[in-house]
């Protein structure tokens, strides 16, 4: 690791203009991707912006009935949060099926959005890796990738975003609040991660100098029943091989009222299905129609030599919670999930 | 700002902060203060090891995959291996030397393992024992896991069956596969 100054932020505004000063530095939330990343050059920040004492540590309801998430909210104080658990199921149960007790002690709700990839490529430095030099070339793409891109990778790369929090956050229509010191904005978070195109060096849309603030969950989808579903190599501890986030209400008839679908580690983003959702706006909530609509989304699938796995497998988890979800109706939280 | 490094006190030196290297900072390990002036590169398990030969937490990957450094940070496992100790400015630390009390009677937790005979190696045990000791505390806070029911209602203490344990401990590896003992030396203190 090479040396590095640090200052703990008091306020928002002090960061913001500790990363306006310096241009090598970084936000410190609990460190346990950017530290790792640390220790094997990848990163090599001159100074950490240490955030995580900022006090941007509740959860809380607004007055509109949505509830806002601090960036510094701990991964599991935020799975175990009551508001979450009762009203943003898939979030909750996403979170928990994400890392290891201990990393959710310390992983922080704004370092759980920005954390990098798991490609092992770009984790090791004697590595062409586009992402983490850019215009060295791709080592995935032809080499180790069998945990790579399905949906949306492009000739530059082929990484997936290993966040399981993200994917839910997507298919509950959340937003990300993003603060630079003197404006503040807010990024839908299915559009906050970005495909690689041919800038695979960013990940998400976050500008230099911005910091995340909060994560907003909206009050339309308070409540709907919702499940995160995640296949791994091993039962705890372990990144998803896929995995879906979903959001389902039926209206009396047994139609599709809201759908909110998202897949995990199929892209360099948590994975909307959004023409999954359209065809499935209105249409009878049975196994059929789940079958039908996510078919036609995982048509664009563009399966690597080593990862077609994943295509059957994501095929699968999404029907199954899908179907599980209507079983359900309305009725909230009794979906007991086995992995 | 506070994290100054370096200089003793507040600053407003904005360049001075940022190219300082060291800050000193004061931890509370197993009851004791210790200040320190560290590089800001240091890891609180290296620490631990190095600075005040508490040598019982263990470094298995560095990479925060296994476990092996576990350590109660304000009373929440995590990772030390992952964590700047300069970040810890103020915070108290246990390790597995401190859960004794005070006359040296070992932890609940310790003695299990040993009727148990949770461990063939070792190596893990000391992180295994410091997140049972928090796995512990986050159930009866009502802290759910990956295989609690959903449905389950939130803020109440959750009971740990063998698979809530073995979920809950997924972040300690074992090399020896003592998983077996290691749950019934849990189940044998709740
Ligand atoms: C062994 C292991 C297994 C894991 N398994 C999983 C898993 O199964 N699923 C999963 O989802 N994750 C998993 N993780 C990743 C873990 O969830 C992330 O490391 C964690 O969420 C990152 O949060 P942090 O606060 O520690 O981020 P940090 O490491 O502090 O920061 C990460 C990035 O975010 C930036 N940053 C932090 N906070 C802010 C802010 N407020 N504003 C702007 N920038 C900020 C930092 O500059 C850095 O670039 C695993 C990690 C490890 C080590
Ligand atoms: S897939 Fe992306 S992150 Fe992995 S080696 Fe290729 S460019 Fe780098
Ligand atoms: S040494 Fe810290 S997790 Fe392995
Ligand atoms: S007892 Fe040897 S690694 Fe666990």
């Amino acid at each position: 690791m090479e040396p590095f100054g640090y200052v703990r932020a008091g306020t928002v505004r002090e960061a913001a203009e500790a990363l306006a000063e310096h241009p090598g530095a970084r936000c410190l939330g609990g460190g346990t991707n950017l530290v790792d990343l640390m220790k094997l050059g990848v990163e090599r920040p001159g100074l950490l912006v240490d955030v995580s004492r900022l006090p941007l540590d509740t959860v809380e309801e607004l007055p509109d009935g949505s509830v806002r998430v601090g960036a510094t909210v701990r991964n599991s104080d935020l799975a175990a949060h009551p508001l979450v658990r009762d009203r943003y199921a898939v979030l909750s149960q996403a979170l928990l099926a994400g890392a290891s007790g201990q990393l959710r002690n310390a992983a922080t709700t704004g370092g759980n959005l920005l954390q990098r990839t798991r490609c092992p490529h770009f984790q090791d430095l004697s590595k062409p890796c586009n992402k983490r030099t850019p215009g060295t070339g791709c080592a995935a793409r032809e080499g180790t990738h069998r945990d790579h891109a399905v949906l949306g990778h492009s000739e530059q790369c082929v990484a997936t975003h290993p966040s399981d929090m993200a994917v839910a956050l997507a298919a509950l229509d959340a937003r990300v609040e993003l603060d630079d010191g003197r404006t503040t904005r807010a990024v839908p978070a299915d559009r906050f991660h970005r495909l690689p195109g041919d800038q695979p060096e960013r990940d998400t849309e976050i500008r230099p100098g911005e910091l995340i603030t909060g994560v907003v969950l909206p009050a339309a989808t308070a409540s709907l029943p919702s499940a995160y579903r995640k296949a791994r190599d091993r039962a705890s501890y372990a990144f998803a091989l896929a995995s879906v986030a979903a959001v389902l209400s039926t209206a009396e008839d047994g139609t599709v009222a809201h759908v909110g679908l998202a897949f995990g580690a199929l892209a360099h983003k948590p994975w909307r299905a959004e023409r999954a959702e359209a065809a499935l706006r209105g249409a009878p909530a049975t196994e059929d129609a789940f079958a039908h609509a996510v078919e036609r989304e995982l048509q664009a699938a563009r399966p690597l030599r080593d990862n077609g796995y994943k295509v059957p497998l994501a095929r699968n988890l999404a029907v199954d919670v899908l179907t599980r979800l209507a079983a359900r109706r309305t009725r909230p939280g009794t979906l007991q999930e086995d992995s | 700002m506070a994290g100054h490094p370096d200089k003793g006190g507040a600053t407003h030196d904005d360049s001075a902060r940022a190219t300082g290297h060291r800050s000193e900072v004061t931890l509370t390990v197993n009851g004791t203060p210790h200040t320190l002036l560290l590089d800001h590169r240091r890891v609180l398990l290296d620490v631990l090891r190095e600075d005040l030969d508490l040598t019982g937490s263990k470094k298995g990957c560095d990479h925060g995959q296994c476990g092996a450094c576990t350590v109660l940070v304000d009373g929440r496992r995590v990772n030390g291996c992952l964590l700047l100790a300069v970040t810890l400015d103020g915070s108290e630390v246990v390790t597995v030397e401190g859960l004794a009390d005070g006359t040296g009677e070992p932890h609940p937790l310790q003695k299990a393992f040993l009727d148990r005979d949770a461990f063939q190696c070792g190596y893990c045990t000391p992180g295994q024992i410091c997140s049972a000791v928090g796995m512990l505390a986050e159930a009866a806070a009502g802290h759910p896991s990956h295989v609690t029911d959903p449905a389950a209602p939130s803020g109440r203490p959750v009971r740990l069956d063998a698979a809530e344990i073995r979920e809950r401990l997924s972040g300690n590896l074992c090399r020896c596969g003592a998983y077996p003992h290691i749950v019934e030396a849990v189940e044998d203190v709740i």
